[in-house]
């Protein structure tokens, strides 16, 4: 089992290195874009005899407490079998 | 009176900080292991500047679940003065000792020269050999230096006066222009509310030699022994 953990920047949080990929993406040619946020992506393998339930509830533990600060960053779990 | 600096793994400044105590502040000092738990020896813990564990993660964010920084929690909740400098103050932050957090610079730069803070403030345990308005010449080293916050904790840093330090020009003007990495007020230092916790990113134990560049950094130091002078420690 595998727990995926999304850590964003809160929306009003500035984003000086999203900007500059935008930026960069732009002088490429790229258009239409509007705003670039950049965030961190996280794969944690879990004990496959978890309950999805409790697997969930460890991985947003792990969210909150390490992996983002809620100062500045909103995350999101997702579970996968 | 005894101060202790802490040493985490990636921490590069600790040695600087050891000899501004102990050869310009005059005073005991030890480097305190990051899995040591006991501070009941200190009376002031610096956590100096470098990049405790690679700056993984986020800038701070691991060293604040060393053993240590449990002991740190209750030697502030007991009144113990703990100075966090650069990677100290970000340490702080993601400890939930100051309010707030540390993002990358505006510009995006590492930030490596002399700067000019303020004091905003000198009536605090680590400022009070200082004059409110008294501009200090003092290297920042840093690319997570971007102090940010939410409105209310703004209002309340303000308030409560508990911006310590803020980027200005060396006439003492705050403006954007003097802002280097786009922190929220320019704040550079900020103290907890009971004042007995500071955290600065610029480095004042890099600027307590004229031949470094400028020994404006001394007066921290030297405010913070007085504290504890006068308190017979």
């Amino acid at each position: 089992m595998k727990a995926k953990v999304y850590v964003t920047l809160k929306p009003g949080v500035l984003d000086p290195q999203g900007k500059a990929i935008q930026h960069s993406v732009e002088l490429l040619g790229y258009g239409g874009i509007a705003d670039v946020r950049q965030g961190k992506y996280f794969e944690i393998a879990l004990d496959g005899a978890l309950q999805e339930s409790e697997a969930r509830e460890t991985a947003t533990r792990m969210a909150r407490e390490v992996l983002s600060n809620p100062v500045i960053e909103d995350f999101r779990v997702e579970i996968e079998r | 009176m005894k101060f202790g600096v802490i040493v985490f793994p990636g921490s590069n400044c600790d040695h600087d900080a050891y000899h501004v105590i102990s050869k310009h502040v005059g005073q005991p000092v030890d480097f305190i292991w990051h899995r040591d738990t006991n501070l009941s020896a200190y009376d002031a813990v610096i956590i100096p500047g470098g990049f405790s564990y690679g700056d993984y993660l986020r800038a701070g964010a691991l060293a604040r679940f060393s053993p240590v920084m449990a002991s740190v929690k209750e030697f502030a909740a007991r009144g113990g003065f703990v100075l966090g400098i650069c990677n100290g103050f970000q340490i702080l932050a993601e400890a939930g000792l100051l309010p707030g957090a540390l993002i990358r610079n505006r510009d995006l730069h590492f930030i490596c020269e002399h700067i000019h803070v303020r004091v905003e403030n000198d009536d605090t345990p680590f400022t009070n050999e200082l004059k409110r308005g008294t501009v200090l010449r003092i290297p920042v080293a840093h690319a997570e230096g971007n102090y940010v916050c939410d409105d209310a904790t703004l209002a309340e840093l303000q308030r409560e006066e508990r911006i310590i330090f803020r980027y200005c020009d060396e006439t003492g003007a705050v403006t954007d222009a003097t802002n280097p990495n786009g922190s929220r007020d320019n704040i550079a230092g900020i103290c907890n509310r009971e004042r007995n916790v500071l955290g600065m990113m610029p480095h004042p134990e890099r600027a307590c030699e004229d031949l470094l560049g400028s020994s404006d950094g001394r007066d921290i130091f030297r405010s913070l022994a007085a504290t504890l002078a006068a308190a017979h420690v």
